[in-house]
């Protein structure tokens, strides 16, 4: 796997700032607070967080696919290529989504449609696109179906979607999001739905896809077991902020954020199978809804860290706190890490 | 846990359907609002109008036939024998009403209960009686209530039956769609699991899931029933005069439309007025009930 | 330890109806040929890919569904020949958790109607008060406080809904109960408080479990063994860490090791799964893995392997006793790992 060579090279998407509110009965509602965030080619960029924390809603801006003006209002920059794309026209904004920005949702049933042959449906991505002859779209689809591991594919390009089985579907949807080269991928929680075996080859897919074309990819989840399969780098969000980033390792074997290391703690391990290990790790209480955030730092009502007076009041900006590649949204960092040393020491 | 609010609980309404966000969005459906103040509005004048005028509807005063509104103590003028148009459809109205009310309920309930007992027990009961419903929905309604009507002593009673005979199919349509839908529902599983007794489960589960819809679809057959009762009666096999109906008071206007057209205007409107409303109420019901439209 | 729930031979076929006449062409095998005994007081994780059959088994141990054929015995007295009366007593001793907290729980009924009824039905004896004293107590015991039963399933996250429905279950105080993938729907943090909740109460109630799942890693941590299922037969039943230590089907193998680890440097060697799920409509002769088993001889294709046993309380259902499987974690003590204190 490529590992990115960060400061060297632009990154393919730089986010800045990204402010996503959305009005209802004349109230705006902020559920994403103004977020940074890069990605370099052939990088990996991993954003978990539990539900309700704002990860679609990022990748939709992203897309620009979420409701108009009148709904939600999107601030900030996401600069692909030196464009921002939110100050295009919807217009100008359809020619970037495929070529240079691509996505996989969630769910592989309703991202085709059932009435196409997945052929058709593909060819018709490149159609747009391209100016090439008919029995070059046919070649390109054949050598995607190909590409993304689909067997005979000469016989699958004239199946219909319901005649396969979910695993199929999302790798036609993954052809298709591929079809015209795009720089970044963004994945939402592309595997969710699928059986684990499945789910191993779509990752490992995607994995060989990125060696060999080099794109950047957004991939979303909130299983840290697919993080660990996929990412270089891993943000966590919580109630819309990015409260620890980092490369994988880091973050997995050295959590810093109270809430990542209450998420890490939480997950049961293959490893621990049968050995009764013991109650899990749980945070108390609930995400907060957004729109009711509580002041000062969002997790402070869950955190086992947590200090009146402090946490409650400021909320913590995303600082290195002396480790610049792995920053993190805490005001007690500092004394959380002296006292890891002595549990250690213990 | 110290995880979740201790906050005291929120009384529970018995009749949650008409609590919050779904009240306030029937009352911002303007048209559902004008719909219910002028049924309210018709409603109390038929019934207590007539306490406020001299007249009664039987009263007959040969010197004042043919009198046009306005004339003297008749608001709405007189017809053709000379009694008081108000006072006859103030008292048309409150057969009209009570027929069109009755004739709901009756087809609501014969409609919910078929519909329920469909989709509850599904398989080959669903299938029988929905072929029964089909069948009733693809005789043509209205000639089957006039052969009904025309065999019957056409009482305001025989009227009802006849009409919620004709008109249950689509209630239970409804209800037979939405049961289906709860009682794959894990909760009836669950209630099936404890070994609840049939009828518990759809009249204690399943039921009150599904009585938004059936209060829209009620509304929709008031004001069906309303029309039917003036059609049938204007036909001539309803009401029968000197029982006043608004549909026979149109009956009677038909050959005076030109000398006296407001003998068939009044009634006109009244029905027009009934018919209406409770078809906004209807459409007011439906976008506030409508489980997909309340967050 | 002595048999609580046993299924002999059980089977789930359903008809799949077709053509204009609408005769019956085919069959989903949902369960085919189960055995399966659940001793008194363990949690037996049934595990296997959507669609191979666990909340069917689950509903026929259950008797929401009778099996078209085989029998489910209650401690030793046959449940699938029982009348709809003759069930009733066994009612309260089975419950049953649901997948989606969402559908589980009645909109229009309180906690408090929803945990009462079935003490209605069960203990009818009772006065109002008795069971709505009941009601209450089993909500603190899933920890939920008892103000809160006087409310409605919208006013809960997904978590909570969950513990209701778990409350639902124990009410009536049952000796067995299904859990159909209780924790899927919910988010890590809040699947550790349920899971920890079921470890508790099992404890406590002495419970006998079976609890479905597709998650490898919540299996390990909740079961004592694991029964791995796959188009409607059960491939391999053992304690659960010989399983995932010393797996002996094929199956198992490669199930286990597309399970992904949040663990650096998981990454990597898979045993592939070869080719495509089999229509349950048309499972393949002989064993029904043999399509896609990497280690499948000309003898597979004849041969219907049965559940042997391969090591103690260890059976699996391979012809291939030559072959050594990769398991999913090496039998050495880990090291211990950082816990949070609550
Ligand atoms: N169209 C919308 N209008 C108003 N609020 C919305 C809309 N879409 C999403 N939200 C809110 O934005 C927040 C973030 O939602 P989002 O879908 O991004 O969460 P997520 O992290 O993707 O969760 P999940 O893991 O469940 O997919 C939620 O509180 C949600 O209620
Ligand atoms: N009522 C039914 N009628 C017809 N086929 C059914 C019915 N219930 C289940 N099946 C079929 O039986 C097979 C087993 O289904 P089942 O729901 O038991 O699988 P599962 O292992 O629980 O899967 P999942 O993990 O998706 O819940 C599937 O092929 C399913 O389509
Ligand atoms: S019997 Fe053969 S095909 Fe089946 S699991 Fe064993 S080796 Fe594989
Ligand atoms: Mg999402
Ligand atoms: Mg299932």
């Amino acid at each position: 796997m490529t590992t990115p060579s960060s400061s060297t090279t632009d990154p393919v998407l730089s986010v800045r700032d990204l402010t996503i509110r959305f009005k209802a009965r004349g109230r705006e509602t902020p559920v994403v607070h103004g977020i940074d965030f890069d990605i370099h080619g052939g990088e990996t960029l991993a954003l978990v967080g539990e539900s309700g924390s704002g990860k679609s809603v990022t990748s939709f801006a992203l897309m620009r696919l979420l409701p108009d003006a009148r709904h939600c209002t999107i601030e900030g920059q996401v600069n692909i290529g030196g464009v921002n794309l939110l100050e295009l026209t919807e217009r100008k904004m359809t020619s970037v989504r495929g070529p240079k920005i691509a996505m996989i949702f969630q769910e592989p049933l309703t991202s085709l449609n059932p009435v196409h042959r997945v052929g058709d449906q593909i060819a018709e991505a490149i159609r747009y696109h391209r100016k090439m002859t008919r029995a070059q779209i046919r070649d390109r689809v054949l050598e995607l179906l190909t590409l993304v591991g689909i067997p005979d594919p000469e016989r699958r390009m004239s199946a219909y979607p319901g005649a396969m089985s979910g695993g199929m579907r999302q790798r036609v949807v993954i052809a298709m999001a591929l079809a015209l080269e795009p720089d970044l991928l963004i994945a939402d929680e592309p595997t969710t739905a699928l059986d684990v075996t499945v789910q191993a080859q779509i990752l490992e897919l995607l994995r060989d896809i990125q060696n060999r074309t080099g794109m950047a990819m957004l991939f979303i989840t909130h299983d840290f077991g697919v993080v660990a399969e996929i990412a270089d780098r891993v943000m966590v969000m919580y109630s819309g902020r990015i409260v620890e980033e980092g490369r994988l390792e880091d973050v997995l074997t050295q959590p810093r954020m109270p809430y990542t290391q209450g998420l890490l703690s939480s997950v049961p391990r293959l490893e621990d199978a049968g050995l009764r290990t013991g109650a899990l790790g749980t945070i108390e209480g609930f995400v907060p809804t957004a729109g009711n955030l509580p002041d000062g730092c969002s997790f402070h009502p869950r955190c086992p860290h947590a200090r009146p007076g402090v946490c409650d009041t400021a909320m913590p900006a995303l600082e290195p706190h002396g480790r610049p590649d792995h920053p993190v949204r805490c005001l007690r960092i500092e004394d959380i890490a002296a006292s890891d040393m002595e549990d250690l020491s213990v | 846990m110290s995880a979740i609010s201790d906050a005291p609980a929120r009384r529970p309404s018995p009749l949650r359907v008409f609590t919050g966000p779904r009240m306030r969005k029937f009352m911002r459906h303007r048209l559902a609002m004008l719909g219910l103040i002028m049924i309210v509005g018709l409603t109390l004048t038929c019934f207590f109008g007539p306490y406020l005028l001299p007249y009664d509807e039987l009263y007959i005063d040969l010197r004042a036939r043919f009198s046009p509104p306005l004339t003297e103590n008749h608001i709405l003028g007189t017809d053709p024998l000379g009694r008081d148009i108000a006072a006859r459809l103030f008292s048309a109205g409150q057969i009209s009403l009570t027929v069109g009310f009755t004739a709901m309920v009756l087809s609501t309930l014969i409609g919910t209960v078929i519909g329920l007992v469909a989709g509850y027990f599904g398989g080959w009961t669903r299938t029988g009686l929905m072929r029964i419903v089909d069948a009733f929905l693809s005789f043509p309604s209205i000639f089957l209530m006039l052969t009904l009507a025309a065999f019957l002593q056409p009482s305001p009673t025989m009227i009802t039956l006849i009409i919620a005979v004709t008109s249950w199919m689509e209630v239970a349509r409804i209800v037979e769609a939405e049961v289906r839908g709860q009682a794959s529902r894990d909760f009836t599983a669950a209630a099936r699991m404890i070994g609840a007794p049939h009828w518990w489960i759809m009249l204690r589960e399943i039921l009150p899931n599904v009585t938004g819809p059936i209060i829209v679809a009620a509304t929709l057959t008031v004001a069906r029933a309303i029309l039917l009762e003036a059609y049938i009666s204007f036909l001539g096999y309803g009401i029968q005069p000197p029982l006043p109906s608004w549909g026979n008071m149109l009956n009677n206007a038909q050959q005076y439309l030109e000398s006296a057209p407001w003998l068939a205007i009044v009634p006109g409107v009244a029905i027009t007025m009934a018919v209406t409303s409770f078809n906004f109420i209807g459409d007011g019901l439906r976008d506030a009930l409508d489980a997909r439209s309340v967050k | 330890m002595s048999t609580l729930i046993e299924a002999v031979d059980l089977k789930q076929h359903y008809p799949v109806r077709q053509g204009l006449l609408g005769r019956q062409t085919a069959a989903v095998k949902a369960v085919d040929g189960v055995n399966l005994r659940i001793h008194r007081g363990e949690v037996l994780g049934l595990v296997g890919e959507s669609g191979s059959g666990k909340s069917t088994l689950g509903r026929n141990l259950m008797m929401m569904e009778r099996p078209t054929s085989g029998a489910v015995l209650y401690e030793g007295s046959d449940l699938a020949g029982r009348s709809h009366k003759a069930l009733h007593p066994y009612r309260r001793k089975m419950q049953m958790v649901f997948q989606d907290p969402f559908s589980s729980l009645n909109p229009r009924m309180t906690v408090e109607d929803s945990l009462t009824m079935p003490l209605r039905f069960h203990q009818p004896e009772l006065s109002a008060a008795q069971r709505r004293d009941a009601a209450a107590e089993t909500l603190e015991r899933v920890g939920l406080p008892r103000s809160m039963i006087t409310r409605y399933p919208h006013e809960f996250s997904g978590g909570q809904r969950q513990r209701i429905g778990i409350a639902r279950g124990l009410i009536v105080r049952p000796e067995f109960m299904v859990a159909d993938e209780p924790v899927s729907a919910l988010d890590v943090s809040v699947q550790a408080q349920v899971l920890n909740l079921f470890s508790e109460i099992r404890e406590s109630l002495g419970l006998t479990l079976l609890f479905v799942t597709h998650d490898l890693a919540v299996v390990g941590h909740i079961a004592d063994r694991v029964a791995v299922m796959y188009l409607g037969q059960i491939m391999e039943i053992a304690p659960t860490r010989a399983l995932f230590t010393a797996p002996k089907h094929p199956y198992t193998e490669t199930l286990l090791s597309a399970a992904p680890q949040p663990t650096v440097g998981a990454r990597g060697a898979r045993i592939p799964m070869k080719g495509e799920p089999p229509s349950p409509l048309s499972p393949p002769s002989g064993c029904v893995f043999r399509t896609r088993c990497s280690h499948a001889t000309p003898e597979c294709d004849a041969a219907h392997p049965e559940l042997r046993s391969r090591a103690p309380g260890h059976l699996s259902a391979c012809i291939r006793d030559d072959i050594s499987l990769v398991p999913a974690v090496s039998d050495r003590p880990t090291s211990p790992r950082r816990k949070q204190s609550a």
